[in-house]
């Protein structure tokens, strides 16, 4: 029963930790070790795709989300009427489909573990933790926007690679840290920011970090991605070493740093040039010392 | 012994409360909500046991239950409450650099915990199962660095829970997106959308050349990638599909190398898509952005990029 093969790793950050749900199912066989618990990938490896007639409609779930999100309908509901539509489609009765649906939901609940993040950070906002952020970081005249975000890029990059990818992350340093740093480091640039480009540099500061994470994380051998690619490789007939998987993710781990890496600096040559365009008599560099008294001399 | 269990439980414990909160003050969509949400991590593993001894209504209840949170979703009005700026710029003052103390508790004691937990002994086994070391620490270290922060600032206790709950309800119902996306990609592999992809895709190529080959494999795993919200999914469909029978067999491609650089492409396709929501939505919504696709708009040059230089990469470094 394909039903029953609720697949590993419905995102990248997760699929480590979610291999223990499985455990839960009692079947799952163990590869290597803990870590390596990667369940069976689709069907499709395993029944030959020419054998079977396939069926076209279940795709409807997928233009039932395309046009949902287009339309910017709520996205839960999009999401779940997607989801609904292609097991109708696929010819599932309702009991069968209620079934696997409560059955997938509950066996990926490790993706709302960040909620417990939530009344920590909360409550340090509530007494000011992102305002000393930004205070902190203006105390470093010399610290620029780009600065900040490559060595956080570099820094994420080679932590994931070490299989530390859950030190840093979205609710945990992004929002309570590195985005009101980043406005902080935009000032000491001599960058007024108004409200489009805060948006702007926060949701870099959040691509980054997605950026970082990304291309460091497969480069670490037990990462699930390298089990899986193994484990594939294994079930059909080709022997791999994982570090020999793991060494092939560095020229695009490199690639990922340059390519973001100048496009950080490229973003903060288009802020200090629109920031010109709206004082051209002062250089924003000379306005830096005087806009942000620092607080301590220690510049980095 | 530490279970993953005992972690859900907490989960469902503060979802709850989040529920009570807004049910106290007749907002009756939003804390119906966190209540059905609740009952996922409170009966979740009586659920999946339950599935396993192949009594099936515990698991159709649910599903019920996430049809009515995807209605709930859609009908709820989020409304925001806060702190006034000179409030915070004064405790940000008079706190200092102390603040960053329980917020960088987190990853460290993670890190921390990860490492040593599997290693201490409890009646014959570890303290914590290493499968669950990762899940179980970051719960623990959210729980002490809620508690430093207490210290901290001297907050009584129900503050902390005030403030993560006013956190939660900016998040909202994007919270859940994440985890209905993780569903829908089971209910997508359960139905047979990767086979029809895989076979669509298969129509149009060209198999004799290994460059069509190669061009069709990395597009199909960018557009997967966007459709299921993650690559992992993407992976074996395409490799059965395109990967195993035409790069490998037919055009002598390096296994290790296609592996490891397709899957990396379709990392790419993860950077470009909605529904890959705990990397691109949540953000956005957390960083309180006004437009919803503001994190992929700042991710996508990056993303294209990438993806040509990884496509070179691909041709150079595979037919060796």
């Amino acid at each position: 029963m394909t039903s029953k093969k609720a697949k590993a790793g419905h995102n990248e950050s997760r699929s480590y930790e979610q291999n223990d749900l499985f455990e839960n199912h009692g079947q799952r066989k163990k590869l290597m070790t803990g870590l390596a618990a990667i369940p069976s990938p689709a069907a499709s490896e395993v029944i030959k795709r020419e054998d079977i007639r396939v069926n076209y409609w279940p795709l409807i779930g997928v233009a039932v989300v395309i046009v949902g999100f287009a339309l910017k309908r709520n996205p839960v509901l999009v999401v779940i009427a997607a989801g609904v539509a292609s097991a109708l489609a696929a010819g599932m009765g309702f009991d069968d489909l209620l079934a696997l649906i409560g059955d997938s939901f509950v066996s990926n609940r490790a993706l709302l573990l960040f909620v417990l993040t939530l009344p920590a950070i909360g409550l340090l906002e509530r007494y000011g933790l992102r305002e000393r952020a930004q205070a902190w970081i203006a105390s470093f005249r010399k610290l620029s926007l780009a600065r900040l975000l490559i060595a956080y890029l570099g820094a994420r990059q080679l932590l994931s690679m070490l299989g530390l990818f859950d030190l840093a992350g979205h609710a945990q340093t992004v929002r309570p840290l590195i985005a009101p740093m980043s406005e902080a480091a935009a000032k000491n640039d001599g960058i007024e920011l108004d409200a489009d480009e805060r948006e702007r540099v926060h949701a870099l500061a959040a691509a980054t970090d997605n950026v970082g994470r990304f291309f460091g994380e497969d480069v670490f051998l037990a990462f699930g991605a390298v089990l899986l690619i193994q484990g594939f490789y294994a079930r059909n007939g080709i022997q791999l070493d994982p570090l020999a998987i793991a060494l092939w993710a560095l020229p695009t781990a490199i690639a990922a740093f340059v390519i973001h890496a100048l496009r950080i600096c490229w973003v903060q040559r288009t802020l200090v040039d629109r920031q010109r365009r709206k004082n051209p008599s002062h250089d924003s560099r000379d306005r830096r010392g005087s806009q942000n008294q620092p607080t301590r001399g220690d510049a980095a | 012994m530490i279970k993953l269990q005992y972690v859900y439980w907490l989960i469902g414990a503060f979802l709850a409360l989040c529920a009570i909160y807004n049910l106290r003050e007749r907002r009756w969509s939003m804390g119906a909500f966190w209540a059905v949400l609740a009952c996922a991590f409170v009966f979740g593993d009586a659920i999946q046991a339950a599935s396993v001894a192949h009594t099936r209504w515990p698991a159709q209840l649910m599903g019920v239950g996430v049809i009515a949170l995807g209605l709930l979703a859609a009908s709820g009005t989020m409304q925001k409450q806060g702190s006034t700026e000179t409030e915070r710029r004064d405790s940000a003052t008079r706190l200092g650099n102390k603040l960053f103390l329980p917020a960088l508790t987190i990853p460290f004691a993670t890190i921390v915990f990860v490492l040593a937990l599997p290693h201490i002994p409890w009646h014959g086994s570890p303290l914590v199962e290493p499968a669950q070391a990762t899940l179980v620490s970051l719960a623990l270290a959210c729980v002490i660095a809620a508690a430093a922060a207490l210290r901290t600032t001297r907050a009584p206790a129900s503050q902390a829970l005030a403030e993560g709950r006013r956190l939660l309800d900016t998040l909202g119902c994007v919270a859940l997106l994440p985890m209905v996306l993780a569903t829908l990609g089971s209910v997508f592999a359960a139905t047979g959308v990767g086979d029809a992809v895989a076979s669509i895709v298969g129509m149009f190529i060209p198999t004799d050349s290994a460059l069509a080959c190669l061009l069709a494999f990395a597009f199909g795993m960018v557009l997967f990638a966007m459709i299921m919200g993650n690559a992992f999914a993407a992976f074996p469909v395409m490799m059965a599909g395109i990967g195993l029978p035409l790069l490998i067999h037919k055009h002598g491609a390096a296994p290790a190398v296609l592996g490891s650089l397709g899957m990396l492409t379709g990392y790419c396709g993860t950077l470009l898509t909605p529904m890959a929501a705990n990397f691109n939505i949540v953000p956005a919504v957390l960083l309180e952005l006004r437009d919803q696709y503001a994190v992929i708009r700042a991710q996508t040059p990056t993303a294209l990029v990438l993806l040509v230089v990884n496509v070179i990469l691909m041709a150079v470094l595979i037919f060796r």
